[in-house]
């Protein structure tokens, strides 16, 4: 441990808009079989949480929005959304 | 000389000894780089075949762009060796920004695996260099993400450079522009999502692949 303050990102990562989530649409054709004819817009998104250690919280949200350049989200198709909030100390 | 090919091994990987046998029954001394090695040991040509490297965790080919290898692979690929990957290949290709665009899930939404025909659409190319412009291929696909996707620049770049080396006859899975295949801007990078290996063999039922897999061979003997 750095001795560091801890912080928790959420990363959402969804499709670029004009990107096919077939998966949604998919699942959005799905719903009305259950009664659900009111539904439209539904996309599928995966949802990533990590908890990280940083000087601050501008280098940790910093720090995950490389990470979502470098591996987590691949820019050609997706966008993502990274929020950070620092961890209370034990 | 015989013409060395490296046939790489991710964790996950499963066409590799296919691609080995069919390379072999051309002629060639084929081998295979274990992904953790940061050396292609001196190959002529680098192929990265289909499966589920690093089990497709995260995205297609995103874990499997970071193997130690795969720096080895881009410094040859800068170099001028000749580069193929297929299906699986071709997605860790485009995830390591060797090649352009993405491959995202079928439109279907289905996870395919029938045989296929593609046109060639440039004999230009490390892969297909032995075959004719729009000599028509049967070789098998084989993949849930082989919808090809990349944006409206890239793609115009694309077709204005001849880079599109292979489009699907009848489009199985929404590809942009019925793209099966991509080279690079130097030619010597080509990605596609059907499977010459499979179609090696008369017991295979269509040896169409061989034209594709012995233009690599000849490709290694003009760099050599």
């Amino acid at each position: 441990m750095t001795g560091m303050p801890s912080y928790e990102a959420h990363i959402d990562i969804s499709h670029l808009p004009g990107v096919a989530d077939p998966a949604g649409s998919t699942v959005e054709r799905a719903l009305p079989a259950l009664g659900y004819d009111n539904v439209s817009g539904l996309k599928i998104a995966r949802s990533i949480k990590l908890v990280l250690e940083c000087a601050s919280e501008a280098e940790a949200k910093r720090q995950v929005t490389e990470m979502c350049e470098r591996i987590l989200a691949n820019p050609v198709i997706e966008n993502y959304a990274v929020s950070v909030t620092e961890l209370a100390r034990p | 000389m015989t013409t060395r090919v490296g046939v790489i091994q991710f964790p996950g990987t499963n066409c590799e000894l296919d691609v080995i046998h069919a390379m072999t029954q051309l002629g060639a001394d084929a081998s295979i780089l274990w992904h953790g090695d940061p050396t292609v040991n001196g190959v002529d040509t680098v192929i990265v075949p289909g499966g589920f490297a690093h089990g497709d965790y995260l995205r297609t080919g995103a874990i499997a762009r970071f193997s130690p290898v795969m720096q080895a692979v881009a410094d040859f690929a800068a170099s001028g060796g000749p580069v193929v990957g297929i299906c699986n290949g071709f997605q860790i290709l485009c995830e390591a920004g060797l090649l352009p665009g993405a491959l995202q899930k079928n439109a279907g939404l289905k996870f395919l695996c029938e045989p296929a025909e593609i046109r060639v659409e440039t004999s230009r190319s490390v892969l297909t260099n032995g075959a004719q412009v729009g000599q028509v291929l049967r070789v098998p696909i084989n993949h849930f993400e082989g919808n090809y996707i990349c944006d409206a620049s890239t793609l115009a770049e694309l077709q204005a450079e001849d880079r599109v080396v292979f489009r699907y006859v009848r489009n199985p899975n929404g590809a942009l522009d019925d793209i099966a295949g991509v080279c690079n801007a130097a030619r010597n990078v080509v990605g596609l999502m059907p499977h010459p290996e499979r179609a090696s063999d008369r017991l295979l039922g269509s040896q169409d692949g061989n034209v594709l897999l012995g233009s690599v061979l000849s490709a290694c003997a003009k760099v050599s």
